[in-house]
């Protein structure tokens, strides 16, 4: 089996969108082309009402394919790792599935073998979650709000790529920071392998009040565009899965 | 396993899905972030149980667990007795495997009731255990003071719990961050032999420090502070910690020279900074590494 791309977008936020398109047609949009949205809501400490709301989060998340939480920000390095990793396994794991019904007919899934069976395929959903390669565009929200909670951010952000580059596969992260100045989202960090020196990345904050976090997914979306297309390979990550059913 | 808690309990029985076992969950051995174990009975001999709606958690311990059977014979981790899906009444699927029951005292609880110098003896024990579990592919993971339990006819450390089990050269599946290396910034999780010896270090640091320590704002700092008071077995940590020793049976072979030269009459340390109580433990220790001593003299004296 030949390595493929699993390739992620992580939101991070405290707010709500308030500002242009309809974040959850985006991430709609971002599945489409095989793109997971993940996104991770930050609670403030010691408020009964939240800016960030459960139901965006979810919404956001279910149309991109990905996995929500809604947390406060202690809980942030493990919640990172937790979504990451989970939207993984569930990528492959949905490919794995639709496999399965075709070689075993459609109604059959994983429950339906018997749990010695069932760990043969598991383990080939475990060997491709440790070799694929892996893309994720972290996309934070540095509004005002977000300033005493930037800290934490980087801290998860360093201790996911202890985690993922201990695997075999290979890992790219890009930082996009939003809303920018002129645009609504700026890259703050280009493609690389590791995130120890994210430290210094993150750029004056910009004026709070806010949240376009419908354009800024598009932006990252595009970014992804523009990196294929640089690539030059047609190929997006769930074709080359097509493999395995042999 | 949110809605499970009053679907799962003790006094009910489970029947297997696909092998139709026939379980009691006689009482609650303990839960975790995976599942729920409890104790229960097959062929009128006492197992655990461990119950989860995981599915893919589950089965991979399952997986490990088989894989841990092969190279069996020499104690590593519980030995697998079934694993069955339960269809609750209510029609919620879950998991379960049976497996031996271990039973014993968690470390801690025994090194207080039996005195410090069966820290280093059962130490000896688990860097053989690992020794093996290394050589057959697998790093252990999470390990930790919670996984790990003092079984008695002989004393030996026993692990349950083989949810972090990990292939070698694998990322680390489930890791605990006080014993994790990647989150005091000394090493990655990669699953490789210097990482199970850094949680077996910390693991005895905490015994040693009388419970965890915080990383602070330097971790390092934190780690050498605390390694003060881990007295002989200092260098021994500081090396598993700082990830020179690359398989067990480096520092086992420390530990073993560290237990024997106890014998030696020249006092290594002086012995005016040696409390009263320290003083008691040291002629403890001593009596013991010297009755280990006599019979290794004995076996090798059969040998010959
Ligand atoms: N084979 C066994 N014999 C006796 N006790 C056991 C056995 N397996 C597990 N236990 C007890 O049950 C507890 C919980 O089990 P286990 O650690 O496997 O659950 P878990 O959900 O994986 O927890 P964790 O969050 O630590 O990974 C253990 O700490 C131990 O006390």
């Amino acid at each position: 089996m030949k390595p493929s791309t699993l390739k992620q977008i992580l939101l991070i936020t405290d707010g709500c969108s308030n500002r242009g398109e309809d974040p959850a047609a985006v991430a709609a949009l971002a599945y489409a082309q095989h793109i997971t949205v993940n996104v991770i809501g930050i609670l403030e400490e010691g408020h009964a009402e939240h800016s960030v709301s459960l139901e965006e989060v979810e919404n956001i998340a279910k149309a991109g394919g990905g996995v929500s939480q809604l947390i406060y920000k202690q809980a942030l390095t493990e919640t990172v790792q937790m979504v990451t990793k989970q939207a993984m396994t569930q990528t492959i794991e949905g490919v794995v599935n639709q496999e399965l019904k075709q070689i075993l007919g459609p109604g059959n899934t994983l429950d339906d073998l018997p749990p010695d069976k069932r760990g043969d395929v598991l383990e080939v959903v475990e060997d491709i979650s440790e070799t694929a390669n892996l893309e994720v565009l972290i996309l934070v929200d540095t509004s005002a709000s977000m300033h005493h909670k930037l800290q934490v951010v980087k801290e998860a952000l360093i201790d996911l790529s202890i985690s993922m580059n201990a695997r075999l596969g290979n890992n790219k992260f890009a930082i996009f920071g939003f809303p920018g100045k002129r645009e609504a989202a700026v890259k703050v960090m280009d493609w690389t392998e590791r995130l120890e020196n994210v430290s210094s990345v993150f750029p004056k904050l910009a004026t709070g009040g806010v949240t376009p976090t419908g354009p800024a997914l598009r932006e990252a979306l595009h970014e992804f565009s523009r990196q294929t297309l640089g690539k030059r390979s047609a190929n997006d990550g769930m074709t080359e899965y097509e493999e395995f059913g042999s | 396993m949110k809605n499970s808690a009053a679907e799962i309990r003790t006094g009910i029985r489970l029947s297997g899905k696909w092998h139709h076992g026939d379980y009691p969950l006689i009482r609650k051995l303990g839960s975790g972030a995976i599942g729920s174990v409890y104790l229960t009975e097959r062929n009128g001999i006492h197992a655990a149980l461990k119950i989860s709606d995981k599915r893919t958690s589950m089965t991979m311990e399952v997986k490990v667990l088989q894989s841990l059977k092969k190279v069996q014979g020499y104690f590593l981790g519980p030995c697998l007795f079934d694993t069955d899906d339960y269809v609750s009444p209510s029609g919620q699927l879950y998991t379960f495997y049976v497996m031996e029951y271990i039973q014993g005292s968690r470390l801690d609880t025994y090194i207080k009731a039996k005195g410090p110098e069966w820290l280093p003896v059962l130490l000896l024990g688990l860097l053989d255990d690992l020794d093996h579990l290394h050589r057959s592919g697998w790093i252990f993971g999470d390990l930790k003071l919670d996984n790990l339990v003092v079984s008695e006819k002989p004393a030996r450390l026993r692990w349950v719990d083989v949810g972090g089990t990990t292939q070698l050269g694998r990322a680390i599946k489930e890791y605990t961050e006080f014993y994790d290396r990647g989150h005091w910034g000394m090493g990655s999780r990669k699953a490789e032999p210097s990482y199970d010896l850094f949680a077996l270090a910390m693991t005895a640091l905490e015994i040693l420090n009388g419970g965890r320590f915080a990383k602070g704002e330097t971790p390092k700092n934190s780690i050498k502070k605390a390694l003060h008071g881990a007295g002989k077995l200092r260098p021994l940590l500081e090396k598993a910690l700082t990830g020179k020793y690359t398989d067990s049976i480096g520092m086992k072979q420390d530990l073993v020279k560290l237990l024997m030269k106890k014998k030696s009459p020249t006092p290594v340390s002086p012995p005016s900074r040696m409390t009263k109580s320290n003083r008691r433990k040291t002629g403890l220790g001593e009596s013991i590494v010297l009755s280990v001593y006599a019979i290794i003299c004995y076996v090798i004296y059969l040998l010959q």
